[in-house]
């Protein structure tokens, strides 16, 4: 199953750039990768720009509303997200349990949508 | 045809007997093999059907067991081979079904209930939907019995129930043991799980028609049956067990709640009691102390004669505090130190919970109970009728009216 591990954190919290927590924080994210590289499972991963890089853009009534900003203000953002293929839920949760961000913010283990369970 | 409604009688019996004893059983079998929680119960519910008119003409089997397991497999993998998309995993079921043709020994029918257990008490479901999903495949109990103890409707626990057997599949739940590195976080729950149906069995006394106490100590004798020497199973088994034990004296012929130490002890059962604090010694010799052992530790001096042994409780909690930094735990370390005498200092603590526990009955009991045992009595009257108007059932109000009108003996 591939499983989509979002991760969600509040900017204000977490290590600032430049301090010791930060590097400690990057060598998490790096060891991180490289056992998901390792064990085979990592299908993709990205981490996004801040939310104030963020267009919205929705239609109504046939117009397309295009708005600055996120498309909900919340105090945790989506921060980057990685896809694993695993076999199950527990397996998913463990490569969760090494994402950094998990100490200050939170990590959300979700299913892909599987459009052909036939395989 | 003279013959058939006693034999309809026997057959209908002889499959009550098996499902009451070996649905749980049954299931783990099925969904190990068929690898889905609805297939499993909806291949187990036709294999029931199945059976009323097959033994019905050809008589009892040998195996009803091994004839239900293999009916309902065959069953369930006809369903997959239906769904069109599956071909794949269909051909792998062929073995499972070639396997299984000539099972007749129900003992060969290896016992699964362990996985199932941990797929119900997953904590990636909610705390309420692990309680149902377990009682209701583990323990079969119906959903109405289980809708009865929490006071729901049947058709919202039955929502509860599908749904969270949807989640195991959406989400991916293995039907597994979990591996060593998460062995002890769900261990914990499951054991939270279990304590939670028992304490939910201890609250509404007699109300139910299942007795959950019973239920949650069949679910810990068959975990400790089927993963022997794990000290905090054992722990929390004793520890319902020397509950369990005082189970008829606990309640006074007024209807009120006795407290342990008033309790007749004629009336404990001092077979189970001795079975517990075995079970417990064994355990504690592992040296893998955890909560469970030690609240059953807490206990077991509770029933001390001829009175508790209260400076080792408050030992105890303290090594419960460093598992358990909760408010109830600190709560409960301040009756002891009242009971040891200590009442000032007690009252100092139990006030200090009071942000944290005011919506908790007996912080309202015990801040009562203390501040009675100082003579400061007016008081004591204001916070008892709180903790009467907070009690979770008739026994524990009885008490504490007796208790405020000063005539508990």
């Amino acid at each position: 199953m591939k499983y989509m591990l979002l991760i969600y954190s509040d900017p204000a919290e977490g290590p600032e750039y430049g301090t010791p927590e930060f590097e400690k924080m990057m060598a998490g994210y790096f060891s991180a990768n490289e056992k998901m590289k390792a064990d085979g499972v990592l299908c993709d991963g990205e981490g996004l720009q801040g939310i104030e890089t963020a267009t919205s853009l929705r239609i109504r009534d046939g117009k397309v509303e295009t708005m600055d900003g996120p498309f909900a203000e919340t105090r945790e953002h989506l921060g980057g997200y990685y896809v694993v293929d695993v076999p199950d839920l527990d397996a998913a949760l463990k490569y969760a349990e090494l994402i950094p961000t998990a100490h200050d913010g939170t990590i959300e283990v979700r299913p892909l949508m599987d459009y052909n369970p036939a395989g | 045809m003279k013959h058939a409604a006693p034999k309809a009688i026997a057959v209908s019996k002889a499959i009550d007997k098996v499902i009451r004893e070996d649905r749980g059983r049954l299931l783990s079998a099925l969904i190990a093999r068929l690898g889905s929680f609805q297939l499993a119960e909806d291949a187990l519910q036709e294999a029931i059907v199945s059976a009323i008119s097959h033994w019905g003409r050809a008589g009892l089997p040998n195996s009803p067991k091994g004839w239900l397991l293999r009916v309902a497999l065959n069953k369930g993998i006809d369903h997959i081979r239906k769904g069109q998309r599956e071909e794949q995993k269909a051909q792998d079921f062929d073995s499972i079904r070639y396997d299984h043709a000539g099972e007749q020994d129900d003992e060969a029918i290896p016992d699964e209930r362990l996985r199932l257990i941990f797929a119900c008490c997953h904590p990636a479901l909610e705390e309420k939907s692990r309680i149902a999903l377990t009682l209701r495949t583990v323990c079969n109990l119906t959903t109405r019995e289980i809708a009865a103890a929490f006071l729901d409707t049947e058709s919202t626990m039955g929502q509860r129930l599908s749904r969270a057997k949807a989640k195991i599949q959406t989400k991916g739940i293995a039907f597994k043991i979990p591996e060593a590195d998460q062995w002890n976080d769900r261990l914990d729950t499951v054991l939270s799980t279990i304590y939670l149906i028992f304490t939910t069995g201890y609250v509404l006394e007699d109300n139910s028609s299942r007795d959950l106490c019973k239920e949650a100590i069949f679910l810990l004798e068959l975990m400790c049956k089927l993963k022997p020497e794990e000290s905090e199973i054992e722990g929390a088994l004793a520890l319902m067990q020397l509950t369990e034990v005082r189970k008829r004296a606990r309640i006074d012929g007024d209807g009120a709640l006795v407290p342990v130490e008033e309790q007749n002890r004629d009336l404990w059962n001092h077979d189970l009691r001795k079975q517990a604090q075995d079970l417990l010694t064994t355990a504690m010799k592992r040296r893998q102390i955890g909560p469970y052992q030690i609240k059953a530790a807490i206990a077991d001096c509770h029933m001390e004669e001829p009175i508790p042994d209260w400076p080792q409780m408050a030992l105890l909690y303290q090594e419960l505090w460093r598992f358990e930094p909760t408010p109830v735990v600190a709560l409960n370390k301040a009756v002891v130190l009242a009971e040891l005498g200590e009442c000032p200092a007690a009252l100092l603590a139990v006030e200090a919970l009071e942000d944290e526990l005011s919506s908790y009955q007996p912080w309202y009991a015990a801040r009562a109970d203390i501040l009675m045992k100082i003579g400061r009595k007016h008081e004591a009257i204001i916070v008892y009728k709180q903790a009467i108007e907070l009690a979770p059932n008739e026994a524990s109000r009885v008490f504490l009216e007796k208790q405020m009108s000063g005539t508990a003996q």
